[in-house]
Parts: C-alpha cells; structure tokens; sequence
C-alpha cells in the first residue's frame, strides 16, 4: 500500500496530506486522553503499535506471485476506536518513510489515508455492525481485520488510479489495474491479518481483563 | 484457547507457504516481487513522462541494510508485543496464585 516517494504528483500529494492532516491531530488529543484518563491501558496502546510494527514488516508471498504486507492497524482500532490508529500509523509510515525510503515524505499524506485512516475505520465499523447483530467476538474481530486490510489496498489503488487514470480506458481502467497489482495480491494476506489479530485478542481477553473493563471493550464483549 | 492460538497460526503458515508451493510466479522476471514496486512499474509504463519530483532524504546504502531496518522494525514490535503479552500473562498468574493462597 505504499505508494513510492515522489509517485503522487504535488497537487495530489499535497490534497492527501491536507486530508489526512485532520485525523492525525484528533486522533494525537484522542492519545493524549487516552493516556491521562487510562493510564494502565498505555501499555495496551504500545502493544497496538507494536503489532502494527511487526505486521507491516512482514513481506509476505501471495497467490498472484509477488509479496506485500499486512498493516496490523485492525487491532488497535477495535480497542481504542479508529482514530488512534491514524498516529499510531503515522507513526509506522514515518520509520519507513526515513530509514527504509519505503513509502515517503511526499506521498505520506496519501499511505496515512490508506492504512491508519480508513483501514481502521472500516475495521471499526465492521467490527460494531458485526457485534450489533450479535455476531461472535472472533468473528467479528476476524473480518474487521481481514476487510480493514484489504480497504487500504483498495484506497491505494484509487489514490493511484486518481493520480495516474489510464490513457486509454481512463480512471476506472486504471483502479481496475491498480487493484489488480494491490488489492488481489492483499486477499490472502487480509486474512493471515485477520487471524493474527483473533490471536491477538484471544490473549488479551484471557490475560488482559482489567484493561479491557477500563476501556469499556468486556462490556462490548458481554453484549 | 492455546489449541485455538496455534490452529490459527498453523493456518496463518499454511496460507503463507502455499504461494512459494504453487507455480505462481513463473514467467515473471523476477519472482515475488514488492506489490509496491510494482505498482511503480505500473505508473511508469502508463505515464512514461512522470518524473517523481521528491526522492527520499536518505536510502539505505545496500539491500543488506534494507534487511536491517526491516529486521529491527519486526524486532521492535514483536519484542514489544512479546514484553506486553508475557507480562500480562505472569501478572494473572501471580493472581491466580494469590487467590489459591488467601483460600487456603
């Protein structure tokens, strides 16, 4: 989902950054809120950032014969909302960005979009429908992780198809194309992301009781 | 739920090894390559006079020391994960011991 350093052209680049701009700064107060109203669950939200770490290093193969990676950014939008996880992925993108000239400064605005904006959303939002319709915890956490993964690579191929229509079958040809090298290879790896993240939770559900009470998730867990 | 865990990463590993099983990357240059640089490679052979106006500030000298960033991403997170976990873990041991004790 990184789209490559100077590879949006500068209006684009800019609109991205001007977009995401706003989530960012929420979700940092949100941090901060976070942080002063449930100090014990700190270490909580490190842990999501460290599965968001871990995840977008593994370059995993895929079907379609070449690798990507998971964004582990479902996590933590299910337990702290959707907004964190734009700081939390800013963040990841950042250490890319500078010391792995992966992803970039210019087309930062664009990634934080994808994966730390609407990739936690939709996980979020997955999550909430699958839990008022009385779907089972794991479940719900499975696919909101699998469909929050995979809506960041579809982001991606829009973003580029925006900024690079094809000359011949215009916009809708080029998210077409771009999907087929994002979102096609992301499938299988949206679902390793996904059972990761029930894994994830799973543990933290036998574990981690007390900071789940605090912020409320075992109360939407029992209902 | 430890059965549980390790059915989900057993097929985390399955679904992981099948594409290195399969013959999907064959005709392509080079096999498995970066979905991202691909999607590069997609640009420039659709924009040919798209000139990226940025490069990155800094490049890792050598694909080794890409390793190396990439390796201590996945260190600093899994070592993190891994602390967090781990000290949860003994922290509802020690409570569990505790009760067992105050019940005695």
């Amino acid at each position: 989902m990184h789209i490559m350093e100077g590879f949006l052209p500068p209006l684009h680049a800019a609109a991205w950054t001007a977009v995401s701009l706003p989530f960012v700064v929420t979700g940092a107060r949100r941090v901060v809120r976070i942080v002063k109203q449930h100090p014990h669950a700190k270490l909580l939200l490190a842990a999501c950032g460290a599965f968001t770490f871990v995840l977008s290093a593994l370059k995993l193969p895929s079907v379609t014969g070449s690798c990507s990676h998971p964004t582990g950014a479902g996590l933590g939008a299910i337990l702290f909302g959707p907004s964190v996880m734009a700081v939390l992925g800013c963040i990841v993108l950042l250490f890319q960005a500078l010391l792995l000239a992966h992803g970039g400064i210019t087309t930062l605005g664009a990634n934080v979009f994808s994966m730390a904006i609407v990739g936690p959303w939709v996980a979020y939002g997955v999550f909430k429908l699958l839990r008022s319709v009385g779907g089972a915890l794991t479940v719900a956490v499975f696919f909101a992780a699998t469909l929050g993964d995979l809506a960041t690579y579809l982001v991606t191929a829009v973003q580029l198809a925006l900024a690079f229509p094809d000359p011949i079958s215009g916009f809708a040809g080029a998210v077409v194309k771009f999907a087929g090298v994002f979102a096609l290879t992301q499938i299988p790896l949206a679902i390793s992301e996904g059972l990761l993240t029930v894994i994830v939770i799973n543990l933290l559900t036998q574990y981690s009781r007390d900071e789940l009470d605090e912020l409320a998730f075992t109360a939407e867990v029992a209902g | 739920m430890k059965r549980i865990n390790l059915l989900l990463l057993a097929a985390v590993l399955v679904l992981s090894a099948i594409p290195l099983l399969l013959p999907v990357s064959d005709g392509m240059s080079e096999p498995f390559p970066g979905a991202d640089d691909q999607g590069k490679a997609a640009i420039i052979a659709s924009h040919p006079d798209y000139k990226p106006w940025f490069t990155p500030l800094w490049e890792p000298p050598s694909g080794e020391i890409v390793n190396l960033m990439f390796a201590l991403q996945g260190a600093l997170g899994a070592g993190l994960l891994g602390y967090y976990i781990g000290l949860k873990r003994g922290q509802a041991q020690g409570r569990r011991r505790n009760d067992t004790d105050a019940s005695d």
